[in-house]
């Protein structure tokens, strides 16, 4: 099993969220959902400038096994995204946390992180699911 | 229900594999990466468990009478011992029951090796037909099944192998060796040189043990599927089953029509069929655009909708591949493939997309 960091938090649709000093927040996927996919062959990240809206999917992450949408957990506009990953998806796999983030986005509605679990949270979601 | 497991069991575990259900049995799915895995094939030497397939003895006097009435391939063609060839099993309406690999064994018979899902209906099936000839079917629980595949894969089992077995490095594709309650084929499921190898249950653990020291490398069955698809190797349940015949499955050329005396189960089905016209066909696809065909995915034609029957990412290729059942009509090398909401282009190729490592593609 895969370590949950501690200082993100975490949506019930397997996204981790981290709230960066500038304020805007990266997002990516846990390592608890890259164990389920398997190896990712393609990641499809949002256009920079684009608008996210919190519960909307926003990524796409395609894996040997099936292809899966991830949600845009708090609304707001994609500042930045992974460029990295059109050319190693595999990123994702290796460092779920770290080098394989997929987008970032200037909240619109800072409550929204709110809803949020934090990692213990997280933890026993996905205890109770397996 | 409490899923079967092989004598390996203890060994995956070891190697941190990831079990899954697979037709009944907990069985590795991936040790990690199952693109590392499918790599490590393609270019060294790798193992894998497949000791949820079952071995079928076939012998007594009339054992190679009753294997041209079960199989649409002719095991008469098989004159010396050691010698394989591979075939479809057939009901009546020529649908496959199943496919499967029969090893011709001189004095002490036919020896076969059939899928786990369709083991124990292939048994009943093989027993039903056999009733009032002098031929027994005897499966053989107490044998392991491991296949070890890739360029570097004889080299890797030839001084492992007991005695007898050592000269299977010798072996042309498709025969076999055997002695000691061992036995080594030269056959395989990833387009790669290599050996499927039977073994007493006991002997299994000892066996994978000093391959993995060799440095051949543990795959589990996610790259098995991804190997076989890019070697263009149908999968028995998937690309096939008992509603499609092989005429519809790129299976044709493992029909053997002569002599036609020969009255095997389906034959009847399988001439009316040619003679109306097969009305499909089995192809190979190639994804151009980034996404995964996928098993269901639909393809369209100009001459109507087929269907994805097993459809990957190919990691030597890069790209997705698929095997699809489209029109029989259906030529144009240009069709389109319905993916997520979205239309992409598909290359019609035959298949194989990969053999001995390299891309087959233009």
């Amino acid at each position: 099993m895969s370590e949950t960091p501690q200082d993100l938090r975490y949506s019930e649709s397997h996204e981790w969220v981290r709230e960066e000093s500038d304020g805007s927040v990266t997002v990516g996927i846990t390592g608890h959902a890259q164990e389920l996919l398997g190896d990712l062959v393609f990641v499809e990240t949002p256009e920079p400038g684009s608008a996210a809206s919190a519960g909307e999917a926003c990524a796409t992450v395609e894996s040997v096994k099936a292809a899966s949408d991830v949600y845009a957990p708090v609304s707001g506009e994609v500042v930045a995204v992974n460029e990295g990953l059109a050319d190693a998806p595999e990123l994702v796999n290796e460092s779920p946390y770290g080098d394989g983030w997929l987008f970032r986005i200037q909240p619109s509605d800072t409550t929204q992180l709110d809803a949020l679990m934090d990692a213990d949270a997280y933890s026993a979601k996905v205890a109770s699911e397996s | 229900m409490t899923l079967k497991t092989t004598p390996l069991h203890a060994a995956h575990q070891r190697a941190d594999a990831r079990l899954v259900d697979f037709a009944g049995w907990e069985m590795p799915l991936h040790y990690g990466s199952q693109i590392d895995e499918h790599h490590a094939v393609r270019i060294g030497a790798g193992v894998f468990d497949v000791s949820h397939m079952q071995v079928v003895d076939v012998c007594g006097g009339q054992a190679q009478a009753l294997l041209r009435r079960l199989l649409a391939n002719d095991v008469a063609k098989l004159r010396t011992p050691g010698g394989a060839l591979y075939s479809c099993m057939l009901n009546a309406d020529g649908g496959v029951v199943d496919d499967l690999i029969v090893y011709f064994r001189g004095d002490e018979g036919y020896r076969m090796v059939v899928n786990a899902a369709t083991a124990e209906s292939d048994i009943a099936h093989m027993r039903a037909v056999a009733r009032g000839l002098d031929a027994s079917v005897a499966p053989r629980p107490e044998l392991a099944l491991l296949a070890v595949q890739g360029p570097e894969a004889v080299a890797k089992v030839a001084p492992l192998l007991p005695g007898r077995l050592r000269t299977a490095g010798e072996l042309r594709p498709f025969h076999a060796v055997w002695g000691e309650e061992w036995m080594a084929a030269r056959t395989g499921y990833t387009g790669e040189d290599g050996f499927e190898i039977m073994l007493p249950a006991e002997r299994a653990e000892g066996f994978w043990d000093a391959l993995l020291r060799s440095g051949t490398r543990p795959i589990g069955l996610g790259a098995r599927d991804t190997l076989r698809l890019e070697a263009g190797m149908n999968l028995y349940g998937t690309d096939m089953d008992e509603s499609t015949t092989p005429l519809v499955s790129n299976l044709g050329w493992t029909v053997a029509w002569e002599p036609p005396e020969r009255d095997f189960i389906g034959r009847a089905a399988l001439e009316r069929q040619r003679a109306e016209g097969v009305p499909a066909q089995l192809v190979g696809l190639v994804l151009g655009g980034r996404g995964v065909l996928r098993g269901g995915t639909r393809i369209e034609t100009p001459a109507g909708d087929g269907t994805v029957t097993s459809g990957s990412f190919a990691p030597t290729l890069g790209v997705s591949i698929a095997l699809a059942r489209i029109p029989a009509a259906s030529e144009a090398p240009e069709l389109t493939a319905h993916l997520r909401g979205r239309t992409m282009p598909v290359r019609r190729v035959k298949p194989p997309f990969v053999r001995h490592g390299k891309s087959l593609l233009d």
